[in-house]
């Protein structure tokens, strides 16, 4: 039989503020000094009260308007009530029924499709601390403890692993544009549950049983784990085995999921509204000043990439992908423009952003990845990598020339014309230079002339080979040929 | 100078006038609570050392010229409130060695001021009572009459202004535990209006209707210390912004063209034939200043305990499950594993009360059952809040009495769980719709059973929230004309 996946996620984002959720302590994911970054409140001291961060909520905010989501007239938070070690207070402060951001929509586009996938809610609440195992011992960290997240949780609408894990790209993408999260996924500021269950190819139903998946910790992690439950559940399901709800963790190492915990085991968290904490209401004209706020966001960059400059699809999802990348290259192909509009040049935006998506996107990005820094933070301007695209275009310095005077600037943050100077790689394009030694060339080589005079075209070739020598591979090897056919005829 | 029969307002005309000290003051009230206490039980710490420092500090500021109202006045705390460097148990013995890292709003707000701490009093097991013998640290006795229990939950600062070991003190009330052994002990009480006074740093019983207010001798004292305590605090969520006014020095208002209601669900069947006397009698001294009298109705009053009776346990249930033994509290040595560490530390450290409380509030918020009982509960709460409400459009202010009965036998409460929620009925639903209130006492009288005593009845002053101003007003326009404020237990 035919099976189709049935996937939904939930994805807790960190939100980047000064301090806690509900403390003055400071919001630090960085910190390595366990116990550092804590107060009276994080730590549950009797009779210490927790007090809402408004950034958080404006965080929040931001994300949900960017998600589509509603944000309701009011909303409020609920204590989630479980007993463990790194949860202080013995409850979570979350929200229940009341979420800060309602029902919502994103778009995922994969393989030239183009599918709504629908946010039920997205809602704030307090990370917990970590839990250090020495030996027979654990230790507690509080650091992380009353760390601002936001879940989001979406309907069950990806049909395959792979869309899931570009709804979590494009979530990661947007909540660093809003710059609110650094979603680092590696670091833990981004983390991802996933459900799936199986139906029969062709049904509408919800299947009567689900998967929940944990401890996805990369966006690899959550396609392999789901493309192993597709595997696994297919596998069951055709042997005659009946599958019930449970939760199941993800084996990174060994690539396989493991059961954790069934449905009769799930616990009861008897929430309730948190009494500490009043109501919070949002008046249409403040959410509407924060959706004032946002900034173009990841789709709406990509598609005017694509419009403004013509780029590839593939291309400018590239860009997209890294909004400081993204930035450089706006930056780069505004400059170019600039030149040729000073120079009252005929300028081609599509090819010349080609050029500069081609640089970024492949010598510099490498030379980046090195460094492992922003190209903001690189030595190269955007207004110096114009200026070589610009010498470029015009044949003042040949692509191999290029690529080593691109590694210069990036070590010296040198101007591209005085790098080539410096480094003898400007390209000669004098038509009289060239000429001296095409003459030169033809004389010394009489045979070869003969040759191709004679129909054997590749000697053409051999020829213009032998100008570079002579020109130490500075002539410009367009206008070479160009001249030495000229001469033959 | 007799200076355990004193007011603030006089003590603090005494330090003015440098006829005394802060110094001279703190010891005499040191040394009284050393020779009364193991008679009453009414402290659970003394804070001598402290005391005396702030009381030094206390005089420089005097003798600079820059103290407040309260600089140099010694004070006690219910041991509920956190103190920094000071042991507070919440009279558990799960915090039996906790030292608070910091200090309750309010008890920064009294230190700012100047006031001298004495000591931490005794109170029901994390306040879940309401005749302090839940205490871990054994039961408070009744300054009027020593076999019998002060009420609570603020037993021990009742107990300890009743019997001038102190001229004020902290109290907390949830349903009833300031309003009562205020009563009960024959001193003055004021339960704020949820929200003026912050629950930072105080313990948390049932955060929905948690107050912090006070004990003291007079309605003006009540408003001396309501004024340095109150206000916005940015460290509690749920505190008001409204602002503080000068309470003491606005006390006198003309009663008359003044509508006081007389609600008529607050005399209960089964109240004590003396109460309901003295709390008339109170009444009609009351219409001799010539308001308006109204007899009223509040038909879901009857409704308040049952209500509390969920809204509390289930509040209760999740305040204390920070007390897992892993950063402070008693801690078992007997478990051998994560599960064991929590129910064995939490077994050993709760009394029956508490696990009582816990037990009742996981069952009404639990998934299938939180429909029926809190969720219902909570609208059932609405209404009540509403019907106030309706009421304070009617009246200015509510007068009834604050318990059914005079103090009761110690003892008599421990073996029957409901003790304290029929005469809860009283207090229980003022709390729940976060009212202004007061208790004044209004007259002596004998229990029901005809024992030979003589002991303290109280009366309540109820107003709308925010009515603080109001409250007090009534309560000083009372002790005017009468002096029950003014009588004290035979031996202290």
């Amino acid at each position: 039989m035919n099976y189709e996946p049935v996937i939904g996620l939930e994805i807790h984002v960190q939100l980047k503020t000064r301090s806690k959720m509900f403390c003055a302590s400071p919001n630090n994911p960085d910190e390595t000094e366990p116990n550092r970054n804590i107060c009276e409140v994080c730590t549950a001291q009797p009779g210490s009260m927790p007090v809402i961060n408004k950034e958080a909520v404006h965080m929040a905010i931001l994300v949900g308007l960017a998600l589509g989501c509603e944000i309701p007239e009011y909303s409020k938070f609920d204590r989630k009530n479980y007993f463990y070690p790194d949860l202080p207070k013995g409850y979570q402060i979350s929200q229940f029924d009341q979420p800060i951001c309602g029902a919502g929509i994103q778009v995922v586009e994969y393989e030239g499709k183009k599918r709504p996938i629908r946010i039920t809610r997205a809602h704030l609440e307090e990370d917990a601390g970590k839990l250090i195992h020495e030996g027979s011992t654990t230790l507690v960290d509080l650091n992380r403890a009353g760390v601002p997240l936001l879940e989001t949780v979406t309907e069950p609408d990806f049909r395959t692993p792979a869309e899931a894990k570009i709804f979590l790209q494009n979530l990661r993408n947007i909540v660093r544009y809003l710059g609110v999260s650094d979603a680092d996924m590696e670091k833990g500021h981004m983390r991802c549950d996933a459900n799936i269950s199986l139906r029969p190819a062709g049904s509408q139903d919800l299947p009567p049983y689900k998967i929940e998946v944990k401890n996805l910790n990369s966006f690899k992690s959550v396609e392999a784990a789901l493309n192993y439950e597709i595997k696994r559940q297919s596998e069951m399901q055709e042997s005659g085995e009946k599958l019930t709800s449970q939760t199941r963790g993800w084996d990174d190492s060994k690539g396989i999921t493991v059961e954790q915990r069934t449905k009769e085991q799930a616990h009861d968290y008897r929430y309730f509204p948190e009494p500490d904490l009043p109501i919070m209401h949002f008046i249409r004209g403040d959410v509407e000043k924060i959706r004032a706020e946002l900034p173009e966001l990841p789709a709406q960059k990509e598609e005017r990439f694509i419009s403004e400059f013509s780029l590839q699809d593939r291309d400018a999802g590239v860009l997209v992908n890294d909004k400081n990348l993204a930035a450089y290259f706006e930056e780069v192909v505004s400059e170019l423009e600039e030149w040729f509009k000073e120079e009252r040049l005929e300028a081609d935006i599509a090819k010349l952003a080609k050029m500069a998506y081609n640089w970024i996107s492949g010598d510099l990005q490498a030379l980046l990845k090195i460094e492992g820094i922003d190209p903001q933070n690189s030595r190269i301007t955007a207004e110096n990598l114009a200026e070589l695209i610009k010498m470029i275009h015009q044949g003042q310095v040949s692509t191999t020339a290029a690529k080593r005077i691109l590694e210069v600037m990036f070590e010296t943050g040198g101007d591209p014309s005085h790098v080539a100077a410096d480094e003898g790689l400007s390209q000669v394009s004098d038509e009289v230079a060239i000429t001296a030694v095409v003459d030169k060339v033809i004389a010394k080589n009489a045979n070869v002339v003969a040759d191709y005079k004679g129909g054997k075209k590749q000697a053409l070739g051999f020829l213009v080979g032998k100008i570079m020598a002579e020109m130490k591979g500075k002539a410009n090897p367009q206008v070479a040929s160009r001249l030495l056919e000229e001469k033959l005829h | 100078m007799d200076f355990h029969l004193a007011t603030i307002k006089e003590l603090r005309q005494g330090l003015d006038s440098k006829r005394f000290s802060s110094a001279e003051l703190t010891k005499y009230y040191l040394d009284r609570i050393k020779k009364f206490n193991k008679d009453l039980n009414a402290f659970i710490t003394l804070t001598e050392d402290l005391a005396l420092e702030q009381a030094r500090a206390a005089d420089k500021r005097i003798a600079a010229g820059s103290q407040e109202m309260l600089t140099g006045i010694p004070y006690a705390a219910k041991d509920l409130f956190c103190t920094r460097g000071v042991r507070t148990t919440a009279a558990s013995k799960i915090l039996e060695n906790f030292v608070p890292p910091y200090d309750s709003t309010v008890v920064a707000r009294l230190r700012a001021a100047g006031a001298v701490l004495v000591g931490k009093t005794n109170l029901d097991q994390f306040a879940h009572g309401s005749s302090t013998e839940t205490s871990y640290y054994g039961p408070v006795h009744n300054p009027w009459d020593l076999e019998r229990n002060p009420g609570g939950s603020s037993g021990g600062s009742a107990a300890a202004v009743s019997a001038g070991l102190v001229p004020f003190a902290l109290a907390t009330e949830t349903g009833g535990s300031i309003r009562q052994p205020a009563s009960l002990c024959g001193i003055s009480g004021w339960k704020p209006t949820y929200g003026r006074v912050s629950r930072y740093g105080v313990i948390a019983m049932s955060s929905s209707m948690d107050t912090m207010g006070t004990v003291a001798r007079s309605a003006e004292d009540l408003a001396i210390t309501a004024e340095a305590i109150s206000g916005f605090d940015p460290k509690d969520g749920t505190s008001g912004k409204l602002p503080v006014k000068a309470w003491s020095k606005n006390l006198t208002r003309s009663m008359k063209g003044l509508r006081i209601g007389v609600p008529q669900e607050y005399f209960v069947p089964g109240i004590e034939k003396d109460v309901k006397e003295k709390v008339s009698m109170a009444i009609e001294e009351i219409r001799k200043l010539g308001p308006k009298i109204i007899e009223v109705s509040l038909p879901m009053t009857s409704y308040g305990s049952m209500v509390y009776a969920i809204v509390t346990p289930s509040e209760i249930s999740s305040n204390l499950s920070r007390y897992d033994s892993i950063r402070f509290g008693h801690t078992t040595d007997k478990a051998n594993d994560l599960y064991e560490l929590y129910a064995k530390s939490r077994a050993e450290g709760f009394g029956d009360e508490a696990k009582r409380r816990i037990m009742t509030g996981a069952y009404a918020l639990s998934a299938g059952y939180r429909d029926a009982y809190y969720t219902k509960a909570q609208k059932v709460r609405r209404l009540l809040v509403n019907e106030f409400h309706e009421m304070f459009k009617k009246v200015d202010i509510l007068l009834c009495p604050s318990t059914p009965n005079v103090a009761l036998k110690i003892g008599k409460a421990a073996d029957d769980p409901l003790f304290g929620y029929i005469a809860d009925q009283l207090n229980i639903p003022a709390s729940l719709a976060g009212l202004a209130a007061m208790g004044v006492p209004c007259g002596l009288g004998k229990p029901d059973d005809g024992a030979a005593v003589s002991l303290p009845i109280g009366m309540q002053i109820l107003g709308p929230q925010w009515g603080e101003e109001l409250v007090f007003q009534v309560g000083y326009a009372y002790q005017q004309i009468t002096d029950w404020h003014k009588q004290k237990p035979v031996g202290f």
